[in-house]
This record gives C-alpha cells, structure tokens and sequence, in this order.
C-alpha cells in the first residue's frame, strides 16, 4: 500500500503503524462520531461491511493474486455463520431444543449440532470447516488441472449444491428461513444487546487487521511469487519444476477460512444466517467488491467491500431501481475501463509508485496463453 | 409399472428438451469463443417478452390469429434476441477476447441490467435513451471529427449528452405524469397465455401427455437439427467449424473471424430467444426468468464438452431424466419398503435435494471427465 | 484526501452511465461514511408539525414484486389522512425504507429507522422471514410493528400488529369448505419455507380431525419453476381426483398452472385451493389457466360494498386504472387507519405504551367490513372463498356471516393446543398462555 521509496525493515514498520493507528481510530474513535452524529446504527452496518471486507481478502488472495475466479464462496461464508449461529440456538437450559424445531416436529437434536454446545470446537469449526471443505474441493479440482471458466463453473455448481441442500433441509437446519442468533444470550447477555454488538465490533476491526497482515504475509514472500506466478502462466510454473497444486489447494482453504470467520462475525452483527447467503449473487458480489478496490490489492480489497455496500446501503433507498444499472455498470467499468480498480486508478496518478511483483511486462490483461484455450489434455 | 417407467421417461426427456433448447446457443457461443455468457438467461427474457408482445398485437384480433401467433412470435423472438446479442457482442464482448473470466463479470453486470431494464422500462426512458443515442451519434459523425477526436472531448460529450437526455425523459416524465412513466412490463410477471391447442394435452391411457410439452421436445429437435444442418452444410457453419478448431489458422487462411464471431453471437442468442418463448408456455415470464436457467445451462455445456452438439444432447437428457428419476420419487416407490437404499432415495425425493444429488454427480463427473463426455481432440499442451 | 478520492471516484464512474446525474445527486446527498460522521444530524431535527412512520418492504430483489403494491396502498392511506388534515393535527411523514429481499438487511433497516429517524412505529414486512428478522429489533427497542400479510400464526408479539389472517381465518375455513363440497382427499403442495410447511401441519391436523385423507405432501424451493415432478406424483396420489392445497409462493405458481392444466388435471375433478394468490397474481399467471380454481382470502377487489368501490377508485385513480387491489393490500390500508385511531385515542403518537393499549379494540370500516382489533393484536375478519372467472376477478362463494376472531396459536398443533394470547392482562406470559390459566 504504502510504497514509498523507503528502505524494507523502515516501509514495514510504517505500515504496521499506520495499521495500527486506523484499528485504535476504528474502534475508538468512529463509534463516538457517528453517536454524536445520530448515527449510530451505522456502526453496526460499518461492523458488518468489515466482515465482509474479511471476506474480500479471501477472495483477493484466490483471484487476485492467483487467479481462481470462485463463483462458490458463499459456501465458505454459509459454513462459518451457521456454525457460530448453531453455537448461539443451543444456548438454552439443557434438555430443550432450539424453538424452530418444534415448528417440524423434531425432537431429537440431529447428531451434528451435539458437538456445537462446546464454545472452542464452535471457534475451531468456523475456520477449520470451511478450510477443509475447501481444501477437499479444491484438491480434486486442483489436481485434474481444472483451471479458469471451467473451475468457477465447478465451484458454482458446488454453491448450488449446498444451497439446496441447506434450503432443502428444514428438519435439519431450519431451511429457507436460517437461524437467527439475536435473540439468544451469550455471556449472559442479549446477543443484540449494546456491549456484545460492540464487542463483535471490535473483534472484526482487530480480525480484519490480522487478516491483512496475514495476507500481506503470505502474498511477500516466495509463496506469494508463486501464487502471482500460477496466476500469469501456470504451465510455465509447471515447468520449471514446481507442482502448483499443493499451492493452489494450500491457498484456496485459506481463502475459505477468511471468509468463513467473515460468514461468522457478519452473522452474529446483522442477527440472522439464511441459505441467501449462497445465492450465486452474493458470491459474485464478493468478486466485484475485489474488483472495484483493485483486483491484486489488499486495501483495495478492503475498501472495495466497504464502498460497494455502503453504496448499496444508501442507494437502494433512494433509488431502488437505478441500484441495479448502477451495479451492473459497476461490473462493465471495473472490466472495461478500470481493470486496477480504485488502487490501480489511484496509482495512475503517480504519487505511490505502483508495485513490482509480476512476471509479465503487462499485467492489465489477464493473460491466457492463447486464446484457443479449449480444453485438450486428451 | 412399465407405464410408470415410460411416464418417467417422458417427464425426464421433457425436462432435458427445456434445458437442450436453452443450452444450445450457449453450447456454440462457449465452444467457437469460449465466451461464458452470464447473460444468456437474459436473453431468453427477451425472447419471452417479445412473445408477450407478438401476443397482445395479435392475440388480441382472436381466432386463427391467437390460435396461430406463437408461429409468429418464434420467427420475432429469434430476430430480437439475436439483435440483443448482437449489440451485446459489439459493444462489450468483443472488447474482451481472451480474458474469460472478465467477460463472466461484465456479461452478469449486463445480466443485472437487462433485468432491471424489463421491470422500469417506460415511455420516459426510452424517450431518454433514444435522445442519448442520437447525441452520441451526432456526436460522433459531426462534432468529433472537428476536435480532432480528443479522446476526453468524446468522453464530456457522453456524459454531458447522457444527462441531458436524462434530464429530458425526466422532464416528460414529469410532464405527462402516469403515461410516460408507467412501466411497460413492471416488476411483475406478464401473462403469456399459449394458444388452446398448447393449453390442453393428448390423452393416452390413464394421463395426458401435455401439448406444450410435445410442443417443445419438437422444437427443440427443429433447432437441433436446423442447427446441425446450418454448421454442417453452409458456407458459414463451416467457417464457424474452423475458428471453433483453430482461431489463428482460420484467420490466416483469410476468415473474417470477427464477422463470425459476431454471426455466432448473434445466433446463439437468437435461439436463447427462442428457448424463451418456448419456457413461457411452462412457466412465468418475469425478470428473473433467466436466474432460473442460466447455471443449468451451463452445466449441460460443461457436462457434455465444449463445441460438442452431441455431448450437449446427451448432458441434457442424462440431467432432465436424472433430476426427475429422483424429485418424483419414483425410485423408493420401484425398489419396494425393505431395500435400504430406499431411505437413500427418499432422503432426495424432494426438488432440493433431486438437485444437491444431481449437481454433486456433476461435480464428481467433471472430476473424472474434466472435459466433459465428449472432448475435443487436440495437442495443446495447456488444459 | 480519502474523502476526497472516494467523491471522484464516484463522478468518475457516473460518467459513463446512463445514470451519470442520478449518482451526482446521491454524491451530493450521501457522502462517504467518513464525511457522514461529521455532517449535522439535520433528520432529527425536524419541525414537530410531523409524525414520523416507517415503511419498510422489499423495493428491490426477489419480493420486490409483491411488497411494492403494499407499499403503494400504504401510501395512500397516509396521504389520504394527510389531506384530510393529519392525526392529532400533524401531518405523517412516511420514512420509506428498502429490506431488498434480504432479512438481515430488514433487521438493520428497522434499526435505522428506529435509532436514526425516529419513527413512532413501522409498517413493513411480507415474508415470515423477514418479520422474524425485524422482530428482536421491536422487541429490545420497544417500538410498534404493523405487519399486513397473511401468515402461519403461532406467533403473537406485544410489538407487533397483525392485519392478516392467521390460519383459523384463512385456511381452516377453506379446508372446512373443501371437506364439505369438493371431496376428502387432500394433496399438499407448497414453496419449501416457514409460511406453507407451518400451513401443511395445520391442515394435516384438521384433516385428521374432521375426516380427511391426506394423500400426499410435496414443496418446491421458492422460485422453481419445474413442476413435472410434482405433477407426477399428484398424479399418482389422486388418479380419480382429490383436491389439491396449494401454498406455493410466487413463480412457481405459474409453471405450476400451466402444466397443471397441460397433464389434463382440472378443476372439475382436482380443484385447486390456493391461499397466496390473489388479483395481482391471477394476472400474472394468466385467467385462461386459472379459470375456475379457488382462493381463499378476506377481502376480494370484487366485493360489492360503498367502501370497497371508494377504496377501489381511489386506487385506480392513484396509481392507474389496470391495477388491482388484494388482500394484504387492503390489510396494509387497514393497518395506516387502525394506527391513526389508536393515535388520537391515546392522545399521542410517541408514548407507545399508551398507543398499544388504546388500540387495542379498535374498529375500522374496512373494504371488505368492519374489523377489529382483537387483545391479542390480531384482526377479527371476513372470511371469504373465491372461485377465479375469465375477467380476472373472483366471484365469492362462500362468505363469513360474521367476522371471525383470531387464534394465533392454532389449535390443530399438538404443542400449541390450547393456548392463546391476551396482551390486554397483565402479566409475563400474555404472548402465549394456556386457555382458562389465570
């Protein structure tokens, strides 16, 4: 972000700084603001868009940084919200059930929410679940070189998968109408009440640090050549002795772990988890939030997802029906006009110099080797 | 038994006719350019709506006409898609050969606005866009030149033309209140009433066999065939055929791979209008119409393998028969109470769940079959 | 210098739209939220010659369609009491809000109008969904909840005011109907959500008391349109014809007409009850597939009543002569009223507690008679059974004598059984205690 021509061990510190100071601004400073303005429930929108900018990482990390175009990461987002929000319906005295169910005439726990009464297996299962499905998934497509349209088609048909498989099962997971998590007690609180709403709060601000810093992290280094390498020619990658697989798998599950913990902390701030969630709009959401930041940068991603809701938060009020043009003019100009995104429009202006990791001269163009690139391994 | 079998059948093949005839135009547009076009569904709502309107103009006169007009309407619904489709190619796709994952993006940003398009579309706006193409044609005939096509000069001229005519429509909307600014189609579904004859069914044994059922597997076998006939035989499904096998040889052998592409397009799309009208004597024509299509099409392409007819043929009829061997339950019912995989079967039994099996089965394909059932031959070393 | 950018970023991408001036205006008006914090708080300080109401429905996605017609009766109502001069001398001012089809996105919409703008109460929600998502928000902000749609009941809040039908006023004087003219086996269709399963267990419960089959069950996700299945298994369930329930939602009840009369099931042998199709869905479908079939509802744009052809004219008059009025159209009219009474009852619009206790009990001549709200903030209704004609409309076969009194918690479901809601006691359990209990 900050490429100012300083010296490395300098530039870092700097940047962990001013991280820093915008967490302590974030979390301290904005709530009072926007209280003092009357606004305070645009702290919780605010929380909330800071979940999903978690999930913007992810979603940088595998496309722009890699290139995979998953159209399925709202099975991630889905896994982690329903995990922390069956964590939530089972806080009740011992021996009842969750109310939904009596709605269907169930009156046994199904087995898999027995584990979800434990608070760490809760903590664990929001990150690990979604890492692992993703993880399983993306070896078997991985490993069959499935790569570009063909891979997010796949990933599309594993969201329709278990969207209906979550919409399907009432019985199971209450279908259609999701769980909602406001109404239960947490730390002997009110889950929407004022101290944990701010609590969540915080813990997002802090989370989506962590997450830029770990995508910082990995996107450094020698992994993060190779992932820029997968992305701009695989095959060469291939050829001078690296297997891409284990790097793309590695990547995707920790792409899905980001925004699984998103799927979480978006769920317990807006108070409900449905199978809309994985509807494929949602999921292509996630890639226009990346692509309007600036596909390929981490802020980017982050502000990205913040200016596309709050746009969407404000727009759709007042003119209802232009948000939809607007959202799909968005999806033409960041193609056709603005493929850096507002990074990359940014960096036109020559005040940060922009960076250097690539492997090709031009990376505006997101190369395919050839344009006939049927698939022909046969 | 046998009955409930062949009623299966017929059920299954059904399903697969609706999903083969959407999936066509997208099976050649994907195979000659490798084009995911998120749009296609939207394509398809136009074909719908068109119908809706050939209905009103001629539904309306009665008789013959409304009993004759969705022959009418066929012919119409090809013509304007394909019109659509045109523009689409002209004006964004062509701009994004070779970068298939943006042109998914910018093709579904299309896709929202064509929706959005159907449900406000009205006298005002149109008055509006019709005053804004003029400007930028005007524009670029008369004023540009003279500027010595200053790339911004076009560029304040866009937007300053575009919100004059906003301003316009605006202004007329304002003026003249309910008539401009009432919606054509609305967010609602519009009626399409197919004629009598479409409406009813041909008993045979203790059911009926739906009309427009029958009505659109023949479709679908006119277009397949029409189709097959046009790739194979003419001068220009030949051509189509070379840029498919190998883009950069066809152009040096002096085909104009442009004009294909935009022919193909073109084509595809139409027979999206034509899947369009044919949906609507099933279900509703509304502006969502095409979410419900598009990622079932695409499986259908995946499935079968790119540039392939024959694979797209059998990739619908496996999903059409699939999807409905499990939804109407027919399996637990053959396999009797005591065989275990009944409880299986029963589990999926439900339209959900027929299609979490149907899509996890495609999944698990693709991972033996990458390609699909019918791949194309060549040697490239890059999948 | 982020302000800054974000500002031209946004001219920047107007440029090349169609909406270029739209998105100046909203530049103009909704500045980044960074800019937000430090604006004036200018909304709340509105002249005290306004009340301030909240309307929050879907205006765009999925259930855009349904909602908006909502929103337009409710409009009328209020500027129909604003022209004739406002409650308690001031005018309404309505806060329109979009939940987009999205029920997180109601929940923080009812937030925003309860915290930022202020409003005394809200008229809002379609789905069950929805309401359940905006429910915690009334309840921990003690605020009022108008909810003007039919629904599965087993619910009865103190911060919300149901104008629909709960099942006792809907679907169980329909299955009664049914069980005594059209035959006693039963085949369930419905959209694979709270609204139809609830529904279905309720029926399931009558049929087994008052000498019902059922035969089958089937649902289908919201918004599919492939029937074929489902119209197999009918087929198998009823060969020599049965009635068919129907509660499917939206889309689905186009494919499911049209192939439904396509695989020769007609309504001779196998009518179809539906309960969430109304005027403006019967247009949609198309009349030629529904001629015939059955509805039930409280209120028919067909009814022959002084206040009905008013409240029809005026519509028309409104918003233009083709559209239609429905039922939760009218209920939604009916709840603008009902909030207005209580208002000048109580003497206020911002002390809720009395707003609640005076509404209670309130009449209102409605289009289609006169209802009132019951103590367990319910309306008593005209029950009402239509048969579809080639025009569009339903000709009514069947009408309540008399309005009938609500019962949330419906009395065919074994763990409800017996239990009721009286907000008008005072005591803890007065959502939902057991009949006779005090």
């Amino acid at each position: 972000m900050l490429n100012l021509r300083l010296s490395r061990p300098k530039a870092l510190l700097l940047e962990v700084g001013v991280v820093f100071l915008l967490v302590l601004a974030t979390v301290f400073g904005v709530p009072p603001l926007l209280t003092a303005a009357g606004q305070a429930y645009r702290i919780n929108l605010l929380g909330r868009f800071l979940a999903l900018a978690i999930a913007a990482l992810g979603v940088d990390l595998i496309w722009g940084f890699t290139g995979l175009l998953s159209l399925g990461q709202g099975i991630f987002f889905a896994l982690g919200g329903y995990s922390l929000a069956m964590h939530l319906q089972l806080q009740i005295p011992t021996g009842q059930l969750p109310d939904f169910f009596s709605l269907y005439g169930v009156s046994q726990l199904p087995w898999f929410w027995y584990p979800y009464y434990s608070f760490g297996f809760t903590l664990a299962a929001v990150v690990l679940l979604p890492a692992l499905t993703a993880a399983l998934l993306g070896y078997l497509v991985f490993r069959n070189r499935i790569r570009g349209v063909y891979f997010a088609i796949l990933t599309q048909a594993a969201l329709i998968v278990f969207f209906n498989f979550f919409n399907g099962q009432q019985k199971l997971i209450n279908g259609t109408n999701g769980l909602k998590t406001d109404t239960t007690e947490l730390f002997g609180q009110l889950v929407s009440s004022q101290p944990i709403q701010s609590a969540f709060y915080t813990c997002t601000v802090v989370l989506v640090a962590v997450a830029y810093f770990l995508c910082r992290w990995l996107t450094s280094g020698r992994f993060g050549r190779i992932l820029v390498a997968v992305r701009d020619d695989e095959t060469r990658l291939r050829f001078s002795g690296y297997n891409p697989t284990g790097f793309k798998v590695v990547v995707f599950a920790i792409a899905a772990a980001l925004v699984g913990v998103a799927g979480a902390l978006y769920t317990v701030q807006s108070g409900i988890i449905t199978p809309d969630a994985m509807s494929i709009a949602f999921s292509i959401d996630m890639v226009i939030w990346v692509a309007v930041g600036g596909r390929g940068t981490l802020v980017g991603a982050i502000l990205g997802a913040l200016l596309v809701e709050f746009a969407r938060n404000n727009l759709s009020d007042q003119f209802p029906e232009f948000w939809l043009f607007l959202q799909g003019a968005l999806f033409l100009l960041v193609v056709t006009v603005l493929p850096g995104g507002v990074i990359g429009w940014v960096r036109t202006w020559r005040i940060f110099p922009p960076p250097t990791v690539t492997t090709y001269p031009s990376l505006e163009v997101d190369l395919e080797p050839e344009d006939d690139q049927q698939d022909s391994r046969d | 038994m046998l009955s409930v079998l062949l009623d299966t059948l017929f059920d299954g093949i059904s399903i697969g006719s609706v999903l083969l005839l959407a999936a066509l135009g997208l099976a050649i547009v994907f195979g000659l350019m490798g084009v995911i076009n998120m749009a296609h569904g939207e394509l398809m709502m136009i074909g719908a709506y068109t119908m809706y309107l050939v209905q009103n103009s001629f539904g309306g006169l009665g008789g013959v006409w409304f009993e004759s007009y969705i022959f009418l309407a066929l012919p119409t619904a090809f013509l304007v898609a394909a019109l659509g489709g045109l523009m689409l190619e002209r004006w964004v796709i062509r701009y994004l050969y070779g970068r298939p994952l943006e042109t998914l993006l910018a093709t579904w940003g299309v896709s929202l606005i064509l929706q959005q398009f159907v449900r406000s579309v009205n006298w005002a706006m149109v008055i509006g866009l019709v005053l804004w193409g003029a400007l930028i044609l005007t524009g670029r005939l008369l004023v540009w030149p003279r500027w010595g096509n200053l790339p911004w000069m076009s560029r304040v001229w866009v937007i300053a033309a575009g919100a004059l005519a906003w301003g316009v429509g605006a202004l007329a909307g304002e003026r003249f209140g309910l008539a401009l600014e009432e919606p054509w189609f609305g967010a609602e579904g519009v009626d399409v009433n197919a004629p009598d004859w479409l409406q009813g069914g041909i008993p045979l044994g203790d059911f009926q066999l739906p009309a427009s059922r029958l009505f659109i597997i023949s479709l679908t076998s006119i277009c397949l065939l029409g189709l097959y006939l046009f790739l194979q035989k003419s001068p220009w499904g030949l051509r189509i055929r070379a840029v498919t096998q190998n883009r950069s040889m066809s152009a040096c052998l002096g085909i104009p791979t442009g004009t294909v592409d935009a022919l193909t397009f073109a084509l595809g799309s139409g027979l999206a209008g034509v899947a369009g009208c044919a949906v609507s004597l099933l279900g509703s024509v509304d502006p969502n119409l095409g979410q419900e299509y598009i990622v079932n099409t695409f499986m259908v392409v995946v499935v079968g393998g790119v540039g392939n007819l024959v694979g797209s043929v059998v990739a619908a009829m496996t999903i059409g028969i699939l999807q409905d061997l499990f939804s109407s339950g027919i399996l637990p019912l053959l396999l009797g109470d005591k065989n275990p995989l009944t409880g299986f079967f029963n589990f999926f039994a439900t339209d959900s769940m027929a299609k979490v099996i149907v899509f996890a089965l495609i999944i698990i394909f693709l991972q033996v079959r990458p390609a699909g059932m019918f791949p194309q031959k060549g040697r490239s070393v890059d999948a | 210098m982020k302000r800054q950018f974000s500002r031209r970023k946004f001219l920047l991408y107007g440029g090349a739209t169609l909406g270029t001036t739209m998105l100046l205006k909203a530049c103009g008006s909704q500045p980044t939220p960074e800019a937000q914090s430090s604006a004036s708080p200018t909304t709340s300080a509105s002249p005290s010659s306004t009340i301030k109401v909240g309307i929050l429905h879907s205006l765009s996605g999925t259930m855009a369609i349904s909602e908006k017609t909502v929103v337009d009766a409710e409009q009328m109502a209020i500027d129909e009491i604003n022209a004739a001069g406002g409650v308690l001398g001031m005018q309404i001012e309505a806060v329109v809000e979009d939940g987009a089809s999205d029920w997180p996105t109601f929940a923080a919409k009812a937030k925003k109008l309860i915290e930022q703008d202020k409003v005394v109460t809200v008229f809002g929600c379609w789905t069950s969904a929805s309401r359940k998502a905006v429910l915690p928000v009334f309840e921990s902000e003690k605020n009022m909840l108008w909810y003007p749609v039919q629904y599965e009941g087993q619910e009865c809040s103190k911060y919300v005011f149901y104008t629909g039908a709960v099942p006792n006023q809907q679907i169980e004087p329909a299955v009664t109907w049914l069980l005594k003219n059209k035959g006693k086996q039963f085949f369930l269709v419905g959209s694979d959500y709270v609204f139809p399963r609830t529904a279905n267990t309720i029926i399931k419960g009558q049929l087994q008391a008052q000498g019902g089959t059922t035969v089958g069950e089937d649902y289908l996700p919201l918004g599919a349109t492939e029937v074929t299945p489902i119209i197999a298994k009918i087929r198998a369930a009823l060969p020599n014809g049965g009635v068919i329930f129907n509660t499917l939602n939206g889309d689905s009840n186009v494919a499911f007409f049209k192939q439904l009369k396509g695989s020769g099931i007609t309504p001779d042998k196998w009518p179809v009850m539906s309960v969430s199709i109304a005027e403006q869905e019967v247009q949609s479908i198309g009349t030629s597939y529904l001629d015939g079939q059955y509805a039930s509802w409280n209120y028919f744009m067909s009814i022959d009543s002084p206040a009905n052809k008013k409240f029809v004219s005026d519509f028309q008059a409104k918003y233009g002569a083709n559209r239609v009025t429905d039922d939760p159209m009218e209920a939604a009219y009916i709840a603008v009223y009902l909030w207005k009474q209580a208002v000048e009852k109580a003497g206020t619009a911002s002390d809720l507690e009395k707003v609640r206790a005076a509404a209670l009990g309130q009449s209102f001549n409605a289009p289609e008679g006169k209802v009132t709200l019951e103590d367990n903030h319910h309306l008593a209704k005209f029950v009402r059974i239509g048969e579809v004609q080639p025009s569009g409309q339903f000709s009514v076969v069947y009408a309540s004598p008399n309005a009938v009194k609500p019962q949330p918690w419906s009395q065919f479901v074994a763990s409800t059984k017996g239990y009721t809601c009286n907000w008008s006691l005072d005591r803890p359990d007065a959502g939902k205690f057991k009949m006779g209990s005090t």
